[in-house]
């Protein structure tokens, strides 16, 4: 068994000359969840789909738990799961049909139905819902649902496509914890997600802007190699502050958050305190002090007006 | 074995959700139910009772005879008396009344004269003697009604003086075989099993799956190891009992209101139904795999419904349409079926007497299912 679940190389998918995915590579290792992070529209959805064989790459190549795609990729379909963006279950069946359906369409025998089902009922607190009908549910209720018919045939790798969006904070946090647990049991994950709170909690990340991967590595990795530090300022006229800021040189860029204004400033200054702090624009600044950097302030760096 | 089971799986969760939906449920049962009734009873080529106008400009006991007769012929029916021709016209135009009747003044002599009273011959150099009786204007863009009138031109008119009908021998005997008192319920109704199975067959497996594309449970679906055959066999399976289901509303109704004949060779049929049945099922799968939408689905199903209505014969006759129309009817499965199926009902036919609309049948179904198996792809691209 090598340690390496998914292994691509220079992955294209055009849409009509539209370069939906522009030359991916990938290394994703076994037991670890791998988060995409990318705002909408950046190829997220369209590299996991090539990566479970619903699409065709139309460069490049994708080997997936050992099988080449999308050559093996119905043999692949046993051996991973995958949650849509958009839940696909049977709205008008209930929790059990839905499951009890799977479960048949990934071969299981009556024997193992019963026992898997009974076992992410239980897991995934759907036991009291078993004659719910799934549309029916909430997005929390459901997500589960759609997690537990993913999990029920027991793949070696799971597909999870903007899990989150749909459900509150408190389940959110909760569907995490279920992750890790599938994690520490050996499953591998690959998820997409525009939350950076999310991408944060991921062993490992890759930022995508565009069809093409800016960054990869861990969170903790990628912060500390961010190429800026983060000096957050508290002055009674921050809109006027961040319009100077932004044309300075040194500045990646400069965004709000309440009271303060959190402030990129490039690697090469050597004391981005002292840095500000003699700036003529920040004169009125109550407040200034270097903070921790966090996974958005990589994003920011990584993609967009950030990366010049 | 896996295959067996995935099919039922797809079987028994497409009939779960089947039932649910009542609607449909119950549009499975009413449409053959209802158009059964209302055209059984409706559909008449028979044209009685047209409304008329009459103009008598004789104002005799002769003419108010003659109109009696005529209405007596239960072909008419007299709405309006006017009093010139030009108002008879206005009332026609102005659709009151579909023909008028008018009876000149000099109607007396003219019957005198008329050969269809029988009075004799009288001497042919006459010019007054080939003059007919009465005038009848017809609004002919009817053709049925306008040649229901036409059957009146030659009326026989010996009873106005009494006079016993000649008994004339007719040039030819006719004999009419299966359907001799020319009921035309009983040519409707095994009809109207080929057009409601097109209807209900292409639609419902059409939308069937172009409904799981539609709210996204293709894109699970196909994530998962299920063949597109065992997709597609699962789903048709309760599309083919609901065939089977709305045949047997509408021929045993049909046997019970309107005494259509039952006793034909009810294996023979029910394969038929089944060919019929799965040839439009396969043509539904099609469909399925073009559309994107169920409106798409829909409008393709109305495509070929009209047609199979208009051209199969269900109508009107094949044989009296052009070349070129009935080669596009024999391109419809419905064709075949009511060929198929009204000798099975009416004429006591078997299924060797009918066998090219068998194979032609068979063909389009196993075409239909490799067409369909062929385009449905497990991917999205």
């Amino acid at each position: 068994m090598s340690d390496i679940v998914i292994q691509a190389e220079g992955l294209v998918k055009s849409f009509k000359g539209f370069r939906a995915v522009d030359g991916l590579d990938l290394t994703i290792e076994r037991g670890m969840i791998y988060g995409f992070l990318g705002p909408n529209g950046c190829g997220k959805t369209t590299a996991i789909r090539m990566l479970t064989g619903l699409l065709t790459p139309t460069e490049g190549s994708v080997e997936v738990l050992g099988l080449s795609i999308p050559k093996d990729a119905e043999a692949l379909k046993y051996k991973i799961g995958y949650m849509t963006q958009a839940f696909s279950l049977y709205g008008d069946l209930t929790v059990l049909e839905n499951l009890s359906f799977m479960g048949t369409v990934y071969g299981l025998t009556r024997a193992q139905r019963k026992e898997r089902i009974a076992e992410v009922m239980n897991r995934y607190e759907l036991t009291q819902l078993s004659d719910r009908f799934a549309g029916k549910m909430s997005g929390g209720q459901r997500q589960r649902l759609a997690l537990a018919a993913a999990v029920l045939h027991g793949p070696q790798l799971l597909f999870l496509d903007e899990p989150t969006s749909a459900v509150d904070p408190e389940s959110r946090r909760h569907f995490w914890e279920q992750l890790f647990d599938l994690v520490d049991e050996g499953t591998s994950i690959v998820v997409t997600t525009h939350f950076m709170d999310e991408a944060e909690r991921c062993h490992k990340i890759a930022i995508m802007e565009a069809g093409q991967k800016r960054l990869d590595g861990t969170p903790g990795a990628l912060m500390s190699a961010m190429g800026a530090n983060v000096v957050e300022i508290e002055a009674p006229n921050l809109r006027d502050i961040r319009r100077h800021l932004l044309g300075t040189e040194g500045i990646v860029t400069a965004a709000q958050l309440g009271a303060r204004l959190r402030v990129l400033v490039k690697d090469t200054i050597p004391d981005p305190e002292g840095f500000l702090k003699s700036n003529p624009q920040t004169a009125s600044a109550t407040i200034v002090e270097q903070v921790r950097p966090n996974l958005e302030d990589v994003f920011v760096t990584a993609t967009g007006e950030g990366r010049q | 074995m896996r295959s067996i089971s995935r099919i039922l799986a797809v079987f028994s969760k497409e009939l779960a959700q089947l039932r649910r939906d009542r609607m449909t449920f119950g549009m499975v049962v009413m449409i053959p139910l209802i158009q059964l009734i209302l055209f059984g009873y409706a559909i008449n080529t028979n044209v009685r009772d047209i409304p008329i106008a009459v103009v008598d400009q004789s104002q005799t006991g002769i003419s108010r005879i003659l109109v009696q007769m005529v209405e007596a012929t239960r072909v008419v029916t007299v709405t309006e008396r006017l009093t010139t021709p030009e108002e008879a016209e206005e009332a026609i135009r102005s659709a009151r009344v579909r023909a008028a009747f008018i009876l000149p003044d000099d109607l007396t002599q003219r019957l005198a004269r008329s050969p269809a009273v029988g009075l004799g011959t009288p001497p042919s150099t006459d010019q007054e003697t080939s003059r007919p009786v009465a005038q009848w204007i017809v609004d002919g863009s009817d053709t049925m009604i306008a040649s229901s009138i036409k059957s009146l031109r030659n009326m026989p008119l010996s009873e106005i003086y009494r006079q016993a009908p000649n008994r004339s021998t007719p040039t030819f005997e006719v004999t009419l075989f299966y359907n001799p008192e020319q009921r035309t319920a009983v040519n409707i109704v095994p009809g109207l099993v080929g057009t409601i199975l097109t209807m209900t067959m292409i639609m419902f497996t059409s939308a069937a799956i172009v409904r799981e594309r539609e709210r996204g449970n293709m894109e699970m679906l196909i994530n998962t190891p299920i063949r597109p055959i065992e997709l597609m066999v699962g789903k048709i399976i309760p599309y083919i009992f609901i065939g089977l289901v709305q045949t047997a509303i509408i021929l045993s109704l049909g046997h019970v209101l309107f005494n259509v004949p039952l006793d034909g060779n009810m294996i023979d049929l029910f394969v038929g139904t089944l060919l019929f049945i799965g040839a439009s099922l396969s043509l539904g799968l099609v469909f399925s795999t073009i559309a994107q939408t169920q409106l798409q689905a829909m409008q393709m199903t109305v495509f070929v419904l009209l047609p199979s209505i208009l051209l199969s014969g269900f109508m009107f006759p094949y044989e009296g349409m052009p070349v070129a129309a009935q080669y596009i009817a024999e391109a419809l499965p419905a064709t075949h079926f009511m060929r198929m199926i009204r000798g099975f009902v009416l004429r006591d036919a078997t299924l060797m007497d009918v066998h090219r609309d068998v194979i032609w049948m068979s063909g389009f179904f196993v075409l239909g299912m490799v067409a369909a198996a062929v385009r449905f792809k497990k991917r999205l691209d």
